[in-house]
């Protein structure tokens, strides 16, 4: 039994499976749009929460956040079940299978079988969509790899139960109605509006804007506070944070400037362009940070490549993400 | 990031994946691209691993010198601590504690053994070995010993 599901491969796994669920109902946004309107952009450096005993930085929002601000701005309707019972979890997403509808479902990574054994971590926020059964496999897209994946029965089961913080329980959703015209401008302009808030005005030193500068500060010290083998790796746990998991690159940077690019010709707004070059500019900055931060964990790191000049770069970052999103706010209004 | 400028440093990704990221096209345009992987990520991803395998190994030791049970082992091949453990298996925290001493360990009842065997997928006797040493464990697979 198979659903008729088109698989496309994407940068990050909720705005991923977000867009190709949109797409099965005859909705076709991109990835990184559904991304945008979801308003999935975000900076958070967290130290009090740790990760492996290493601060929690972050580049995107709440888990789940995407998928639900996506839906509500869209008009669309969606059904979100979290369970008890892992038997009777497995049972509902049958149900839903046999009717014909795609799951999707929240999972942890480090059951899964296909994952390849580097990236098996103990991470909770993935998200896949489940389209059809073959004897005791699931069938199964899955936003970031290539291919589509099968899954037997016990290790879904074992994925949709992983423990630990922000355990995804069960989690198992599906859309229930698709509205047929829809208006993508106003939306767009919420969720824009949305980050800019996020990144500019949100109290504390911690997020957005502030958080980055924050982090420069925090990074500049690492080496006197903790002592070189504990500053590589908190530094590589940043890195890590910022490219690895599926972020399209640079913290989701480079997705957002994919979506302000695509946005300008929907409000008919050539200011976004403009914009969305700044952002690729941001983006490249991240990025240059991470060719940095790696050097500095392998030991390999010249001169200029101190962390002194780490937390330069970041500072760069923020000053220009900073004129970024008041320029954003203004162009939206 | 231009097209031309995606990384294609394979490392930790297996030759039959590759990512996708954003970048820039000639005409300046936003467009998907392939990667099979980058340099920086692949250096994170290894030190990771190789903070792993430093505390497995720890435990490994320890357990060889009889002052932990081979559960300490396998707890932590599977990154997992105390805390996350009990969660899995459905035992209070000072009750995995206290299968994690050599002598405890040593006279825990079959289905005890069981419930913590199905939470590694492995078997009873898996569960009461360990191996000699870590060679065989990060090579291919990494992190798994079976």
């Amino acid at each position: 039994m198979q659903i008729d599901f088109k698989h496309r491969q994407s940068a990050h796994c909720e705005s991923g499976v977000s867009s190709n669920l949109l797409f099965h109902y005859g909705l076709d946004i991109s990835e990184a749009m559904a991304f945008g309107i979801g308003a999935g952009l975000f900076f958070g450096y967290l130290p009090f929460i740790r990760i492996n005993q290493l601060p929690l930085t972050t580049f995107r929002c709440e888990v789940g956040g995407i998928l639900k601000r996506l839906t509500r701005k869209l008009g669309v309707k969606i059904h979100l079940e979290k369970f008890r019972n892992p038997e009777k979890a497995m049972a509902a997403l049958d149900r839903g299978l046999e009717n014909g509808i795609p799951m999707g479902c929240r999972t942890g990574a480090y059951w899964l079988p296909y994952f390849p054994s580097a990236y098996r971590f103990h991470f909770n926020m993935h998200n896949l969509v489940v389209y059809g059964k073959e004897g005791d496999d699931y069938l199964i897209s899955d936003p970031v790899f290539p291919e589509i994946q099968r899954c037997s029965r016990p290790d879904l089961m074992k994925a949709r139960f992983a423990k630990g913080a922000l355990a995804p329980r069960g989690t198992m959703y599906y859309l229930t109605h698709v509205p047929g015209d829809i208006d993508l401008r106003d939306p767009i302009r919420q969720g824009i509006q949305a980050v800019c808030h996020r990144m500019l005005k949100v109290p504390g030193p911690i997020i957005g804007v502030r958080g980055i500068r924050f982090l420069a500060g925090q990074v500049e010290k690492w080496p006197r506070k903790l002592g070189k083998r504990k500053a590589a790796l908190y530094l590589g746990q940043l890195v890590r944070m910022q490219e690895e998991l599926g972020t399209g690159g640079a913290g989701f940077r480079f997705m957002y400037a994919a979506f302000l690019q695509e946005s300008a010709g929907i409000l008919n707004k050539n200011r976004l362009l403009g914009l969305s070059d700044q952002m690729t500019q941001a983006g490249d900055l991240w990025r240059r940070f991470a060719v940095l931060g790696a050097r500095n964990c392998k030991d390999r790191a010249a001169e200029s490549d101190s962390f002194v000049s780490m937390a330069d770069i970041l500072r760069e970052c923020a000053r220009k993400e900073s004129e970024i999103y008041q320029e954003l706010l203004a162009a939206v209004q | 990031m231009k097209v031309g400028e995606v990384p294609q440093e394979r490392g930790i990704m297996p030759e039959n994946l590759h990512e996708v990221c954003y970048a820039v096209n000639e005409g300046g345009r936003y467009v998907l691209a392939e990667s099979a992987g980058w340099e920086p990520k692949n250096v994170a991803n290894a030190q990771a691993w190789e903070i792993i395998q430093t505390q497995v190994a720890e435990v490994l030791n320890q357990v060889h010198a009889g002052r932990q049970s081979p559960l300490a082992f396998h707890m932590a091949i599977n990154q997992m601590n105390v805390g996350l453990l009990s969660e899995y298996v459905r035992m209070s925290r000072w009750r995995v504690r206290r299968h994690l001493k050599a002598d405890v360990f040593k006279r825990l009842k079959l289905d005890i053994l069981r419930r913590y065997a199905e939470v590694f997928r492995i078997t009873v006797e898996q569960l009461q070995s360990v191996p000699s040493d870590l060679t065989q464990c990060f090579k291919e697979d990494r992190g798994s010993c079976r």
